[in-house]
């Protein structure tokens, strides 16, 4: 009964929703009701329109997220490590961050054109500082009587840094993680919304100018689970690598 | 009720040991900035002597003690185990007041830390736990342990290696007070059955003359009192020998200047 609950109230809404369109009270130019949109999103699965632009998004997603997710982590890693790192590149990484990624559309749309790369760049831009800051906070703030222990123990570099250093930054990594997944998701959408020839983005902007509704909002939709499928893989990662914390055991 | 510094030599009913290490100290001085923390400590440990040290605390018996078990340097002197200067290695283990397990390997990984690689690994961390009295509880996240399970795991890490010298820097400080009396029996038994020499720093006067062959007492860096202490063991609780050593102690360390 437990696991229902949290669906309750969407589905009340659903069914608000549908009853106000019955009703006539929203005009189906303005918010179709749930079952047009319904129809429109398997209309859209069947001609494989769907799938293919839902796996195009999905490529630019996660081949942006690769780069900007490895780069901020590796340099997080280096930073939180060697001082020296620190002093040469903190300062620049921290200036950089302060430019909103978006900002530099403009920009990209001039260098890259509407191509793969411009997606590719403004995502990896976005994910690359919170994983940035957050794996160097994680590998700052090991605790020091735990490497003081593994060095009087005797444990090498090498295995200080995978058992102890790592392990213990984990928590923090995966918060980078998370944060970085939303701003993917968020870079993604305006980046193919405004200069895309294929992706949902272009999809929801494509059915716009034919006043398809329907399709926008199944866009918009999709958006929402995909956000949240990449949220639930995170989680259940989080969870498999913590085990061990009582924080995150799922009680 | 002074005590010659130098005088130190083993008492006749001491035990001696092939499995302990003999500790020598020479002029060990020890400062962090201005700070002087140890005078030039002159100090000789006789293999398998179960030594205390007490004191206020700043009297710098930590220090003392991090300095033998080779976490610091000194600034002046020299300290020799088994008459090398260091690095010692796996022959020489700190027990902290912390556990300080790594709450991300099971109780079984965290005591295969004090192992130098190998294939028998896995199963001598098995039977050092079985020692400490934590059988079958191998792969237990140590979240789930108790205060006075994690320090006998910290104890099971530091003996897996079968160290010469065990260092003690208030392991029990923490634990209430019957898991104290449990875990002083149990590091009392596995220094007898295994005969390293063993140190350990309490706050704990009745601690040090329950365990200790020998209880130094620090003043401002320096060995202030040195005093044997020859009961039988294993000792009763409220012996009246016992309480007499005791209340010496605390006179002096009470005693003003």
């Amino acid at each position: 009964m437990k696991r229902f609950l949290p669906w309750i109230v969407p589905v009340l809404i659903l069914l608000g929703w549908e009853l106000a369109s019955d009703l006539g009270a929203l005009r189906s130019q303005i918010m179709p009701a749930p079952s047009v949109v319904g129809t429109a999103l398997w209309r859209l699965a069947r001609s494989g329109e769907l799938w293919s632009n839902i796996q195009i998004s999905a490529c630019r997603a996660l081949g942006g997220f690769m780069i900007g997710g490895s780069v901020g982590f590796a340099l997080g890693v280096s930073n939180g490590v060697s001082s020296l790192s620190e002093t040469l590149l903190d300062t620049t990484v921290q200036m950089v961050r302060n430019i909103p990624n978006l900002a530099l559309i403009p920009l990209v749309i001039l260098w890259f054109g509407i191509d793969e790369e411009a997606k590719l760049f403004l995502v990896s831009t976005g994910v690359f500082f919170p994983m940035y800051v957050n794996t160097l906070h994680g590998v700052r703030s090991v605790d020091r009587q735990l490497l003081e222990m593994g060095r009087a123990y005797g444990l090498s570099e090498w295995s200080l840094f995978f058992r102890v250093v790592m392990p213990g930054a984990l928590p923090s990594v995966f918060v980078g993680l998370r944060y970085g997944l939303g701003i993917m998701w968020l870079t993604l959408i305006v980046a193919e919304t405004i200069s895309a020839s294929s992706g949902i983005g272009f999809m929801a902007m494509n059915a716009r100018e034919f006043m398809m509704v329907d399709v926008v909002i199944v866009s918009i939709l999709l958006y929402a689970a995909l956000g949240k499928l990449a949220d639930s893989i995170a989680r259940f990662l989080e969870r498999t690598c913590l085990a061990w914390n009582p924080a995150y055991v799922k009680v | 009720m002074t005590v010659d510094v130098f005088n130190t030599e083993p008492d006749s009913a001491i035990r001696a040991s092939t499995e302990g290490a003999t500790v020598g100290l020479r002029g060990v001085m020890k400062s962090f900035g201005t700070n002087t923390v140890l005078h030039g400590i002159d100090l000789d440990i006789p293999a398998g002597q179960f030594v205390a040290i007490v004191g206020r605390s700043g009297c710098g018996k930590s220090t003392l003690l991090r300095l033998i078990a080779g976490l610091d340097t000194p600034n002046a002197g020299t300290i020799q185990i088994d008459g090398q200067p260091g690095p010692w290695r796996d022959s020489v283990r700190l027990m902290f007041q912390e556990p300080r397990l790594l709450p991300w390997q099971r109780v079984v990984a965290n005591v295969e830390v004090g192992l130098p690689r190998g294939p028998d690994r896995h199963r001598i961390a098995k039977d050092v736990l079985a020692q400490v009295g934590l059988a079958g509880r191998d792969n237990d996240w140590p979240a789930v342990l108790s205060g006075g399970q994690k320090q006998r795991v910290a104890l099971a890490r530091a003996l897996a290696s079968h160290p010469r010298l065990l260092a003690f820097d208030e392991p029990l400080g923490a634990l209430d007070a019957l898991t104290r009396i449990e875990m002083q029996d149990l590091i009392e038994r596995v220094w007898a059955a295994k005969g390293f020499t063993a140190i350990v720093v309490t706050h704990d006067v009745a601690e040090a003359v329950a365990l200790a062959d020998r209880i130094l007492l620090l003043e401002e860096g320096r060995v202030a009192m040195d005093v044997p202490v020859n009961l039988p063991r294993p000792r009763r609780r409220g012996d009246p020998e016992a309480a007499a050593i005791e209340g010496r102690i605390l006179e002096q360390l009470l005693s003003p200047g």
